[in-house]
C-alpha cells in the first residue's frame, strides 16, 4: 500500500500554489479573484510549512503558519480597501478596465 | 535576555512613538502639523539612539534578531533619506489637500518593517518585516484615494506585491523544509550545492527581493506606480524601501546564501544586464518626468546590482557606495519637481520644463547638476559611484558585465542630455509660479553640494562603508 508521506503533502502544496499563479495571469474579470487567488498561495505555502515541521519534529514550521494567518487576513483587508476606494472613482473593478497608465 | 532588551532599544521607541501619534492624531483636531513636526523629531532622535550604539555584534530572541554595524548604516541611511523626503515634501501635501495626520505615521510604520527586515537573523523575523514595509507601502500609493491614478497605481502596487510576497513566502518554506530552521546561521551551515531544493528555493527568494528593489524583469510596477501616487510618495518610494531591499540582498549574500555563490551570481549579473538595458532603453521615448525617473531608478539599480554581482566583499561595499549616492541624487532630483507648479497645480511633463533657464536659473542649475551626475559625468558624485562599481566588476574580470554597463551607460545620458537640452536650448513655454519654500529649496541644496564636493574628500564614504565590515 502507498502510504502517505512527505511528498504526497509537497505536491498538493505545489499544486495548490500554481493554481494561485495561474489563477492571478489568466484571470481577466475581476480583482476579486486575483485577491482570492493571492489567498490561495499563501495557503499552499502554510500546507507546505506544516507538513515539514509535522515530519521533521520542529515547532518553528507551525509558529510561521499562525503568523501568515495574520499576514494574509491583514492583506486582504487592505486588498479590499483598496479595491473599494478604486471602485469609488472608476465605477468599475474589472481587470480590463485598470489601463489609465501605459508607456 | 532581559538586560538585552537595550539591543532593540530603537525599534522599541520607534513602535511606542507610532502609537502615541496616533492615539494624538485621534484625539486632536486638525492635527496635521502637529503630527508632522513630531514625526521628524521621532526620526531625529530615533537617528541620535542608533548612532550612539557601539559597533558590537549582538544576536537575541534566540539568534533572531541580529545588531551589527552592517544594519546600523544602513537603518541610519533610511532615517536620513525618509527625514528628507518627509520633510520637503510639507508644502506639497498642504498644496493638494492630502494633509491627513495618517501619512507621516503610515511612514513611520514602513521605516519600523524596514528596521526588523534590516535586523533579522531568521526568515520568520524577516518575512514579518517585510510585510509590516509592504502593507505600509500598499496604503501610501494610494494615498491620494479621491484621484483615480493614484488609486490604480495602489491596486496595481497590491497585485503585484503580494504576488512577489507569495513567491518569496513560497521559496521561505522550502528552505525551512530542506535546511531544517529558520535560522540564518543554521541555513547557511545546511546549504551546499547538493541541496537542490534549498537551491530551488534560494530561486523564489530572489524573485522576492528583486521585485522589491524593481530590477528587471519584476520591475512592470514601478513606472505606472511612480506616475500615478503623488510626487512625496514617488520620492518615497524611489529611495527608501530600495535602500532596505538592497540591504537584505546583501545580507542574503553574505550570510546563509554564501556557500552557493555561484548559482546566486548568475542569476544576479542576468538580472543586473537586464536591468542596464531597459532602464536605458525604455527611458528614451518617455514624455512625463516622473515615468522617465522611474526607468532611471531601474536602470540605477541594475548597476548596483552589478557590484553585487561580483560576489566578493569590495564589490559589496562599491554597491552600497552607489546606492548611498543613488539616494542623495535621487532625493535631490525628486525635489526639483515640487517647484514645477503653474497656477497652483504641478506639472509632470518633460516638455513643460522648455526654456525654463531664464526666468528660473536656479532651479535650472540645479536640475543641471543632479542630471549630469545621473548621467555619470565627472566629477559629479555619480561619476564616482559608477566608477567603483566598474572598478570592482573589472578585478573580478567580469568584462561582459563592464562593457555592457559601460554601454548603456553612455544610451542613459542621452535622455538626460535631452532634459538639458529642453531647459537650456527650447523656446520659453510657460514660466512656473513664484514659490519660496525653504525646506525644498534646502534639500537640493544639500543634495547639490554632496553631488558636486564629493570628488574633493571621496575617501570619507569609503572609509564609512569598510568600518561596516570589520567582522
Amino acid at each position: 500500500m502507498n502510504e502517505i508521506g512527505l511528498g504526497h503533502y509537497l505536491s498538493l502544496g505545489a499544486i495548490i500554489f500554481f493554481l494561485g499563479i495561474i489563477g492571478i495571469f489568466l484571470n481577466r474579470k475581476n480583482v476579486i479573484v486575483i485577491l482570492m487567488s493571492v489567498e490561495l498561495i499563501l495557503l499552499a505555502v502554510n500546507i507546505n510549512l506544516i507538513s515539514f515541521s509535522i515530519f521533521s519534529g520542529d515547532i518553528l514550521g507551525q509558529i510561521f503558519t499562525m503568523l501568515i494567518l495574520t499576514v494574509a487576513a491583514a492583506e486582504a483587508a487592505i486588498g479590499l480597501a483598496i479595491i473599494v476606494i478604486y471602485y469609488r472613482n472608476k465605477g468599475s473593478i474589472r481587470v480590463e478596465d485598470i489601463h489609465g497608465m501605459k508607456g | 535576555m532581559i538586560n538585552n532588551l537595550n539591543i532593540l532599544l530603537p525599534e522599541i521607541f520607534l513602535s511606542i512613538s507610532i502609537f502615541i501619534t496616533l492615539m494624538a492624531g485621534v484625539f486632536i483636531k486638525k492635527s496635521f502639523n502637529i503630527i508632522f513636526n513630531l514625526t521628524i523629531i521621532i526620526l531625529i532622535i530615533t537617528f541620535v539612539v542608533i548612532f550612539n550604539t557601539d559597533n558590537s555584534v549582538e544576536k537575541i530572541f534566540s539568534n533572531s534578531f541580529i545588531k551589527d554595524p552592517f544594519s546600523n548604516f544602513f537603518k541610519l541611511l533610511i532615517l536620513v533619506s525618509s527625514l528628507f523626503v518627509l520633510n520637503s515634501s510639507k508644502v506639497f501635501i498642504i498644496n493638494n489637500k492630502l494633509d491627513k495626520f495618517e501619512y507621516p505615521i503610515i511612514i513611520l510604520i514602513s521605516i519600523l518593517g524596514m528596521f526588523f527586515m534590516l535586523s533579522s537573523n531568521d526568515l520568520i523575523l524577516f518575512y514579518l518585516g517585510l510585510e509590516l514595509q509592504s502593507l505600509a507601502l500598499y496604503i501610501l500609493a494610494s494615498i491620494d484615494r479621491d484621484n483615480l491614478r493614484s488609486t490604480e497605481s495602489g491596486i496595481k502596487y497590491f497585485v503585484l506585491s503580494a504576488l512577489s510576497s507569495g513567491l518569496l513566502l513560497y521559496g521561505c518554506s522550502l528552505l525551512y523544509g530542506f535546511a531544517g530552521s529558520t535560522n540564518f546561521e543554521v541555513i547557511e551551515n545546511q546549504l551546499t550545492k547538493e541541496n537542490t531544493g534549498a537551491i530551488f528555493a534560494m530561486v523564489f527568494i530572489l524573485v522576492g527581493l528583486a521585485f522589491k528593489i524593481s530590477a528587471v524583469p519584476f520591475h512592470m510596477w514601478t513606472p505606472d506606480v511612480y506616475e500615478g501616487s503623488p510626487t512625496p510618495i514617488t520620492s518615497f518610494f524611489a529611495v527608501v524601501p530600495k535602500v532596505a531591499g538592497f540591504a537584505v540582498l546583501i545580507r542574503f549574500m553574505l550570510n546563509p546564501f554564501s556557500n552557493v555563490l555561484l548559482e546566486w551570481q548568475s542569476i544576479i549579473i542576468f538580472i543586473s544586464i537586464a536591468s542596464m538595458i531597459l532602464g536605458a532603453v525604455a527611458a528614451i521615448s518617455q514624455k512625463n518626468i516622473k515615468r522617465l525617473l522611474a526607468y532611471s531608478s531601474i536602470g540605477h539599480i541594475g548597476y548596483a546590482l552589478a557590484g553585487i554581482a561580483t560576489g566578493d566583499l569590495s564589490g559589496y561595499k562599491s554597491a552600497i557606495v552607489y546606492i548611498t549616492i543613488y539616494v542623495v541624487m535621487n532625493i535631490g532630483a525628486f525635489s526639483c519637481l515640487y517647484f514645477m507648479k503653474k497656477d497652483g497645480s504641478y506639472k509632470e511633463s518633460i516638455s513643460d520644463l522648455s526654456g525654463i533657464s531664464y526666468k528660473h536659473p536656479l532651479l535650472s542649475a540645479s536640475f543641471l547638476i543632479i542630471l549630469f551626475s545621473l548621467a555619470g559625468i565627472p566629477p559629479l558624485g555619480g561619476f564616482f559611484a559608477k566608477f567603483y562599481v566598474f572598478s570592482s566588476v573589472i578585478e573580478n574580470e567580469m568584462y561582459t558585465l563592464a562593457i555592457i554597463g559601460l554601454l548603456t551607460t553612455v544610451i542613459s545620458a542621452f535622455y538626460y542630455l535631452k532634459i538639458i537640452k529642453t531647459i537650456y536650448f527650447e523656446e520659453k513655454k510657460l514660466s512656473f509660479d513664484k514659490t519660496k519654500d525653504l525646506r525644498v529649496s534646502g534639500t537640493i541644496f544639500i543634495s547639490c553640494v554632496f553631488i558636486i564636493s564629493f570628488f574633493l574628500y571621496p575617501a570619507f564614504l569609503n572609509d564609512v562603508v569598510n568600518s561596516i565590515f570589520i567582522n
